[in-house]
Order: structure tokens, then C-alpha cells, then sequence
């Protein structure tokens, strides 16, 4: 146990003494991830509410032809300014990219409207950008809404009701709760932990097996009076020691983001509490034994620190996969993908900030399975330790 | 005092030891003698039981290196080849960091590391970080932290490689300061006038087998060669090359 822990203190001490790599391997997850994370929400906060909010400047040709019209679309927040000269200019405008939508209103539609037949109205845009395509939809809605009023100001005109024209009225309610919208974003945040916790351990995983037979240090370390197991066990319980403050850290950094990210605007409430981050913790606990193992695993065949250091990056992006796959596919979380590591702890956090209820056989388990699968790994560790090869 | 009996290794094609036997008694140093690639290294290797002998035996106090490796090592202290530190820990904290590993009890530790720390003379330079040590520095805090747990028998693997001429004589006193205590030395180098120098015996090695053993005058006499280097040539030419 004097061992174990002696080696343990070591490469804590000894990871910690090297600023640089100690910055680079626990700052990156936490600092990184909300950046990244709030440009996202930004951007879908854009999408989603940019849209009715904001005013749209509309050109608009032949305006005094409609003053009516013309307040309408004010009163839905489309701004009408000074559009181009003619129907041809305004198709070259739209085609240049210059404008993205433009209303040409002909000078007989008020006479038109007076006379009781359809008025016609052109609406210029290019349907293959898709940019200019929510302008053009809004301003497509609002003209049909001014339609709708009129022909019920017409019925009623003539007495009839204009419920008539509306046979079917579709009501669309929305079952989405606010947590279940947030966690489509949230999603990304099960891959984001792994991936920063890897990170955590990566280069003292590598530090220690393949880096100390770089220096020279391993073999008078193995020809001392211990057992290569406990000084294995020692390592890689330090690496797990750094994996678990990095996620601990990217944890913290976002459970404090998001308090300052506009994430009720989009309607959303992330459950990502005290709670959350105990949860969290709890639940990748024994994930970052298999990460630890893995990576002890992986540097102890290289040749070198550098050849160590790419073949361990790789396996930061291994866990991916998995978590890739069922995103895509939006699978819902089951019992077999317990099984799975990375994405078992995914499924399950994703599920928690969502507020959902969680199956307590699904945690178990992941729990367990994860657990299992890195006493394997440890124990292929400890017998890569027995080997001569082990000294390159 | 160690025992090797007629130790084999090879790696892949390469014989690297076919057939090394030798005593290496307490209270005396025993030079290891041979040109590169002679399986020098090969041989304490298996001895600190890094590495495993394909055939023969071999014992440290009575200690077989292959059935009880544990034990073995418990008599052994080790400088490999080209030893490297931890260059972000102290040379004391180097040094520490072996004593906590053997298992010195932890009031006892201070006093034992200050205590190798006074023999090696290397107080000077014992609370810097060894990133920046130089060649000799670093071997002695490396022979250090191998003497922390106070072995009997004390194996160098070419420990004067790369020092310079001062850090050569003080390592020689050391090794000196060590037979005195009546451990058993075990050294290996590939320069003649130094191994002459230093050791009690002398057992030359060349093309992984022993080709020659003895004290310095006795190998000088059945050569026929006064001078020792062309000793050692004859001694070298006698061993048929490894396929």
C-alpha cells in the first residue's frame, strides 16, 4: 500500500510541477467547451427568435399603390422602404444578392380590390437561398394573414360568417418541455465531458509509461524491490485522479456558463445543478478507469513519447463513435447501450439534465459493465507490465 | 555476493549471452569486461531481473534471480545504463521517492536519504530540480536512490559512461567507500585501464561468453601479454563470434 501511494504522490507531484502540460490538459475542456458551446447557442438562439423579433426592412415597389397593406405589414414588424424601379431591376437584385426578397405591388390592385376580383401582388426572391428564405416566409405569411382579413371583412360584408371559410382550424401544441428542447443542444455536452476528461489524463498516461522509459527512468524503477503491478496501480490511479479533476473542472465551468448563457430565450431550463455535477462525477468514475487503462495500455507499446502522444489522441476520439451514431440516429436510450462506455454515461447524463426519469437498472448497469470493462483493461495493463517488452 | 551459472539469453535472432558464468564475492569489486555488444549489459540485467535468462541460473545471497525475483532484488541495488531522473523532482525528492517505494519507514526516511545524500557529497546540488544536472550529477543521485534501501550487492552498468574525469575519480572513490563496507560490486565497462584500476577481479566477456576471469596480473599471465590491453585482445580473439 506504502507503494501504491508513494507512486500515487509521485506522478500527482510530478504532473503538477509542469505547468505547461498541467494548463494545456485540465484548462482546455473547461475553457474550450462553454466558448464553443456558447457560439452554438448563439447561433440557434439567431435561428430561432432572430426571425419575429427583429424588424425586416422590405422593398417594396409601388407601396403608395396599398397604404393599407402597407400598415398592415408594419403592424407585423416589416419595415417597407424604397425598393428597386422596376419588376426587372428588382429580379436583378434579388439575383445579385442584394436584396433577398422584394414586394412589387401593381398600380391597379387597389381598383381591384374595390372591384371584388383577386389583386395581384408579386413577391421576388430566390427560393434556392436559403437565407433569404425565412424573410421570404415571413413576408409570405404576413401577406397571407391580410389576406385572410380581408376576405372575412368581405363575408361578413355580406353576411356570412366568416368561420365558414374555415371548416378545419388546426391548433398545434407543442409536448416539448423546455429541458427536453435544451437538451437537443445539450446533447453535444455527454461527448464534451468524455472527450475532457481524456484529456485530464492523457499526458501523464503517457508521461508515465512511455515517457519515464524515454528518460531512462523505468528500468532502475523495476529493478528496485516492488511489484510492477503496484507501480502500474499507482499510475494509473494518478491518471485517473487527473481525469476526474478535468471533468470536474469542465463541469464546474459549465454549470457557471450557463447562467449567463440566453438559454431561456430559446425556452429552455437544463437541470445542470450541484446535483447534476455530483451526478456527473459519480457516473464517469468508472469510466476514467477504463480511460486510464486504455491509455497506460496504448503508451506502454509505443517506442517513443511522441509516437505515444498519437496513438493516444486517437483514442480520444474512439469514444465518439458510439455517442456519434446514436445522436444521428436519435435512439433513445435502452438497455443494451448500457453496455457501452462513453455512450452509456452520454445517454444517461443527457437524460438527467433533460429531467427525465432515470431507469435505476440503467445506471447500474453502466456502472457496473464500465466498471468491469476496466478491471479487464487494468488487469491486460498489469500483464503488458510483466513483459519484457515493456522496456522498448 | 553473486552466483551465475552458465545464463543464455537471446533477443530474436540475436544470441546476446551464451553461456556467462561467474562469482562475484562480498567485500570485493567485479569488473565486467568487455567490448560493445559483448551481452555485458545483458547479463546484470538478468541479475537486477529485468529480464529473464532463457537457461541457467543465477543467485544473489543464495536468492535464485528467476524463482524469486522479489527477494532477489531486495538484495540488489541497481544502476542501469543510462539511468535517467525525474527532472521535475529535486534530487532528494529523486531520491526519496525510491526510499518510499522500498518501503523505509516513513520517520526513517529523512535520515536515511540525508544520510546517502553526506555519502554520495551531493548536498551541494541535493534541493535542485535535476532538469538541468549535469552527467555526473545525475549519475550519483541516481547510484543514490539505488542505495536507499541498503543493498548488499550493488550493480553498476558502465556508471563512468559520459562523466568527466573529475566525476570518474569521485565515482571510483564511491565504489571504493562501498567495497569498504564489504558489499559486493558488480561493475561493467568497456575500458580496460579503469576496470585494472579498480577491481579485485576481472571477468572478461566477449561475444556473450566468458572469456577469461580473474585478477589483473592473473589474466596478464596466461596471456602471455604484460601490457593488459593486449590482454584483452588475446583473451577477446579466443571466443568464436556469435552467429
Amino acid at each position: 500500500m506504502s507503494t501504491f501511494l508513494a507512486v500515487f504522490s509521485k506522478e500527482a507531484r510530478d504532473y503538477v510541477r509542469d505547468r505547461r502540460t498541467l494548463f494545456t490538459s485540465l484548462l482546455v475542456g473547461p475553457v474550450f467547451g462553454p466558448i464553443l458551446f456558447a457560439f452554438v447557442i448563439d447561433l440557434s438562439i439567431d435561428r430561432a427568435i432572430g426571425g419575429t423579433s427583429e424588424t425586416l426592412e422590405l422593398p417594396v415597389i409601388g407601396a403608395e399603390h396599398a397604404p393599407n397593406l402597407i400598415r398592415f405589414l408594419e403592424s407585423r414588424n416589416i419595415l417597407p422602404v424604397n425598393g428597386p424601379a422596376d419588376l426587372d431591376a428588382a429580379r436583378a437584385a434579388v439575383t445579385s444578392g442584394t436584396h433577398d426578397v422584394v414586394l412589387r405591388i401593381p398600380p391597379e390592385f387597389g381598383q381591384r380590390l374595390l372591384d371584388g376580383v383577386s389583386a395581384r401582388v408579386e413577391l421576388v426572391s430566390d427560393l434556392a437561398n436559403s437565407a433569404g428564405e425565412r424573410e421570404t416566409r415571413r413576408v409570405r405569411n404576413a401577406l397571407n394573414e391580410y389576406n385572410g382579413q380581408l376576405a372575412a371583412v368581405r363575408l361578413s360584408a355580406r353576411g356570412i360568417s366568416p368561420m365558414l371559410m374555415q371548416p378545419i382550424n388546426v391548433d398545434s401544441v407543442d409536448v416539448s418541455t423546455p429541458s427536453g428542447r435544451s437538451a437537443m443542444l445539450l446533447g453535444m455536452l455527454g461527448y464534451f465531458f468524455v472527450f475532457s476528461l481524456l484529456m485530464g489524463g492523457m499526458n501523464l498516461a503517457i508521461d508515465s509509461t512511455a515517457g519515464e522509459r524515454e528518460r531512462g527512468s523505468l528500468e532502475p524503477l523495476i529493478s528496485l524491490p516492488v511489484d510492477r503491478e503496484t507501480l502500474m496501480l499507482g499510475k494509473i490511479a494518478a491518471t485517473c485522479l487527473f481525469m476526474m479533476l478535468a471533468l470536474t473542472l469542465s463541469l464546474l465551468a459549465f454549470a457557471v456558463a450557463l447562467n449567463f448563457l440566453p438559454l431561456t430565450k430559446l425556452g429552455m431550463t437544463p437541470n445542470f445543478g450541484a446535483g447534476t455535477v455530483g451526478f456527473a462525477l459519480l457516473l464517469f468514475l468508472p469510466f476514467s478507469l477504463i480511460g486510464a487503462a486504455m491509455m497506460t495500455l496504448v503508451a506502454s507499446f509505443t517506442k517513443s513519447f511522441k509516437e505515444a502522444q498519437s496513438w493516444v489522441s486517437i483514442l480520444l476520439f474512439a469514444p465518439t463513435f458510439p455517442i456519434l451514431i446514436v445522436s444521428i440516429l436519435t435512439l433513445r436510450p435502452r438497455f443494451e447501450f448500457m453496455f457501452i462506455p462513453s455512450l452509456s454515461q452520454h445517454l444517461l447524463l443527457v437524460d438527467r439534465i433533460k429531467n427525465e426519469p432515470l431507469e435505476p437498472t440503467h445506471l447500474a448497469v453502466s456502472m457496473i459493465s464500465t466498471l468491469i470493462i476496466g478491471i479487464i483493461l487494468t488487469a491486460v495493463c498489469a500483464r503488458r507490465y510483466q513483459k519484457e517488452g515493456l522496456l522498448g | 555476493m553473486i552466483e551465475v551459472q552458465d545464463i543464455h539469453k537471446s533477443f530474436g535472432e540475436v544470441q546476446a549471452v551464451r553461456g556467462v558464468s561467474f562469482n562475484a564475492p562480498d567485500g570485493r569489486i567485479t569488473g565486467l569486461l568487455g567490448p560493445n555488444g559483448a551481452g555485458k549489459s545483458t547479463t546484470l540485467r538478468v541479475l537486477y531481473t529485468v529480464i529473464r535468462p532463457d537457461a541457467g541460473s543465477a543467485r544473489i545471497d543464495g536468492v535464485d534471480v528467476v524463482a524469486n525475483p522479489l527477494a532477489a532484488r531486495h538484495r540488489i541495488g541497481a544502476l542501469p545504463h543510462g539511468a535517467g531522473l525525474y527532472p521535475n523532482l529535486t534530487a532528494r525528492e529523486n531520491i526519496t521517492y525510491y526510499a518510499r517505494l522500498c518501503g523505509v519507514e516513513k520517520n526513517a526516511i529523512e535520515e536515511r536519504v540525508a544520510g546517502i545524500i553526506d555519502l554520495l557529497d551531493i548536498g551541494d546540488f541535493a534541493d535542485r530540480r535535476s532538469k538541468g544536472f549535469s552527467q555526473g550529477q545525475r549519475t550519483k543521485v541516481a547510484l543514490a536512490r539505488a542505495l536507499v534501501h541498503d543493498p548488499k550487492n550493488v550493480l553498476l552498468d558502465e556508471p563512468t559512461n559520459g562523466l568527466d574525469v573529475m566525476a570518474t575519480r569521485s565515482l571510483r572513490d564511491l565504489i571504493l567507500k562501498l567495497r569498504e563496507s564489504g558489499r559486493c560490486v558488480l561493475f561493467s565497462s568497456h575500458i580496460m585501464q579503469e576496470v585494472a584500476a579498480l577491481c579485485d577481479d576481472i571477468v572478461i566477456v566477449a561475444a556473450g561468453k566468458v572469456a577469461m576471469e580473474g585478477s589483473a596480473d592473473a589474466i596478464r599471465e596466461r596471456t602471455g601479454c604484460d601490457d593488459l590491453e593486449d590482454a584483452f585482445v588475446r583473451a577477446i580473439e579466443r571466443v568464436e563470434p556469435a552467429q
